[in-house]
This record gives C-alpha cells, sequence and structure tokens, in this order.
C-alpha cells in the first residue's frame, strides 16, 4: 500500500514538473514568435503576416487583419507618448487618403496606451484611417516589435512585404513601400 | 424615551462616519507604483522611467486627488491594460494558482522534511545497536583474544 502511495506521488510529482516545463516552453514560443519575421524580410522571403484580432479604437467592434486580405495594408504600431509617432500620423494619413481608392488600408494599432489618450491623438491629427487598441501591447510580441512606432506593410496576398521601419520613416520611404504591397498579387 | 432615540440616533451615526471615514482611506502614490506594472518595461511603475509609466503615475495622481479609492484606479487601469498590469493576479479564479501553488509548495515541502527527519532519527538507534551489542565472535576468535590478552597482561 506504502508502495503504492509513493509511486503514486512520484508520478504526480514529475506530472507537476512536465506541466511547468511545458509551460515555460509556450511563454517562450509566445514571446519568440514575431522574432523570425524580421529575419525573414532580409532574406528575401515573405512570410505570412500574424493573426490580429484586436478591438477598435472607437470600441465599436473588433478588427481583424484577415479582414483586409486582398487588400495592401500599412500596419503602423503608435502610441500617443511616442514623439516621433506625432511626426509619422500626417504622412500615414496623406497616403491613405491618395491611395486608398488603389486597395490600400492604412491600419493603426494604438498599444501600451490610454484610449483617451489614443483618441485625442487621433482628433489632433485628424487621422481618419482605422485604428486598433492594444492596451496592453500583446499584439507586439507576434511581430517581434520592441518600441514605438514600427510599421510592417502587408501584400494584398496577406503576406509581408518591403521594409520592417523600427522608429519613423521619411515619406519616399513610404511611398516606395506602399507601391510594393500594392504590387502584389492577390493571392 | 426621547433621550434612548436620540442617542441611538447619534451612535448610528457616528458608526456610519466611523465605517465611511476607514473606506475614504486612500493609498499613497508611491504605494500604488508598487502594485501596478509598466507595460513597456514589465517592471513596477516605481522602477520605471518610461513614457507610459509617467503617464500612469498622472492618471493615478489625478484619480486620488479625485478621491478614487484604490479599487476604483485598480479597476480603471486594468480596462485600460488588462489584468497583465497588476503586479501581484487577482485571488480569484485562475489566477488563484498563483497564490496557493506556492503555499502548497512550501507545505508539502515542509511536510516531506519532516519526514525525513522522522525516518532519520528513528533509524539511529537502530544503526547504534549492532555496534552497541555487537553480533557474538567466533569462538575460536575469542579465544585468540583471550590468549593475547592473557599474555599482554602477564
Amino acid at each position: 500500500m506504502a508502495r503504492r502511495v509513493k509511486l503514486i506521488l512520484q508520478a504526480a510529482a514529475v506530472l507537476v514538473v512536465v506541466l511547468l516545463v511545458a509551460l515555460l516552453g509556450w511563454k517562450v514560443t509566445d514571446v519568440a514568435e514575431g522574432r523570425g519575421l524580421d529575419a525573414a524580410l532580409e532574406r528575401g522571403e515573405r512570410p505570412v503576416a500574424p493573426q490580429l484580432v484586436l478591438d477598435s479604437l472607437d470600441g465599436e467592434g473588433e478588427i481583424r487583419l484577415a479582414d483586409y486580405r486582398g487588400k495592401a495594408v500599412v500596419l503602423n504600431f503608435w502610441a500617443s507618448w511616442c514623439e516621433p509617432c506625432k511626426d509619422e500620423a500626417p504622412l500615414l494619413e496623406d497616403v491613405w487618403q491618395r491611395y486608398r481608392d488603389d486597395g490600400l488600408v492604412v491600419l493603426g494599432v494604438d498599444a501600451q496606451d490610454f484610449r483617451s489618450d489614443a483618441q485625442r491623438f487621433v482628433d489632433r491629427f485628424g487621422l481618419t484611417y482605422p485604428m486598433a487598441f492594444d492596451g496592453h501591447g500583446s499584439s507586439l510580441g507576434k511581430f517581434g516589435n520592441t518600441g514605438f512606432p514600427e510599421t510592417w506593410f502587408v501584400g494584398r496576398d496577406g503576406r509581408l512585404v518591403g521594409d520592417h521601419f523600427v522608429g519613423p520613416f521619411t515619406r519616399e520611404q513610404l511611398e516606395e513601400n506602399v507601391r510594393a504591397a500594392l504590387d502584389t498579387p492577390a493571392r | 424615551m426621547t433621550r434612548r432615540l436620540a442617542f441611538a440616533a447619534v451612535a448610528a451615526a457616528l458608526l456610519a462616519a466611523g465605517c465611511g471615514g476607514g473606506g475614504d482611506e486612500q493609498p499613497t502614490l508611491a504605494e500604488l507604483e508598487k502594485k501596478f506594472i509598466c507595460p513597456t518595461c514589465q517592471t513596477t511603475l516605481e522602477l520605471s522611467n518610461a513614457p507610459v509609466a509617467d503617464r500612469m503615475r498622472d492618471f493615478i495622481r489625478a484619480r486620488l486627488a479625485a478621491g478614487d479609492s484604490e479599487e476604483e484606479i485598480e479597476e480603471a487601469l486594468v480596462a485600460q491594460f488588462g489584468e497583465a498590469v497588476l503586479a501581484s493576479p487577482p485571488k480569484e479564479g485562475f489566477n488563484l494558482l498563483a497564490w496557493v501553488l506556492p503555499l502548497a509548495g512550501g507545505a508539502i515541502a515542509i511536510a516531506a522534511v519532516a519526514v525525513a527527519l522522522r525516518r532519520w532519527s528513528r533509524s539511529r538507534p537502530g544503526a547504534a545497536a549492532p555496534a552497541a551489542g555487537g553480533p557474538p565472535l567466533d569462538p575460536e576468535l575469542e579465544r585468540r583474544v583471550d590468549e593475547e590478552l592473557a599474555r599482554f597482561d602477564g
């Protein structure tokens, strides 16, 4: 009987250790998910953009990146307290206005921010493109983002294309990457 | 009768004031800075100088000035940043595991040490017994020891 209890206890201990290791592995892979995207782009590959499902900034429904399949997407991660984001905002609004009829979507993801501050930022710069809200910033790890602003370009086929900007971009760089994204095939 | 009623009313008012006073007790900014995590640097606010941490401090300061309780401030920050903004997970649901598991682990470790110590203390007299009484000597060996001792004494 005592031997049987001992065996059960040992099995339980092993199970707990296995569960803890699995939890650690899940956490590590979850955080590291987006780290390979940049390297893949640099190798000339076009990895599939990670899935994003977030609340819209105005609180009215969800925004899914997958819903924009067939369109080219400029995916801009920003926060209201980020200084370079203030310089980029007018450029992003400009390309959105000029290329939306050609199938371009600019999607802003406001992260690690207060919703009210973000809304004030949007009003101040007169931004009309879709805005998603990610208060805690859980979407940042999916892309391997490490700061603000960061910008990715998604082709019409749902794959990343062009450059990944860590920090601000110039008008020319934005234009060049928007054209590259628009030139991708739908499938 | 009237005096009794007046006394009861005053007592009730004092009691209510006492209860209200306890609820109004506000934490300080420094205390709250230890309870919330900066989403950028993943440390408590007191250790972070990230812009979002500054903004969170401003937010807490404003809410404290407005007379909000700790629970109300916590609720507002969780609504913005999710539960991950809390330095300690809430003691409910799945998060309860974070509180229970370390305690359970500690209790199991203490129990294991206690059992091991008990076994160890029991086994010691048993281990010493053969040395004290000793196994019976081989008669031949005993005879030789006696001879050697006799020769030594002589």
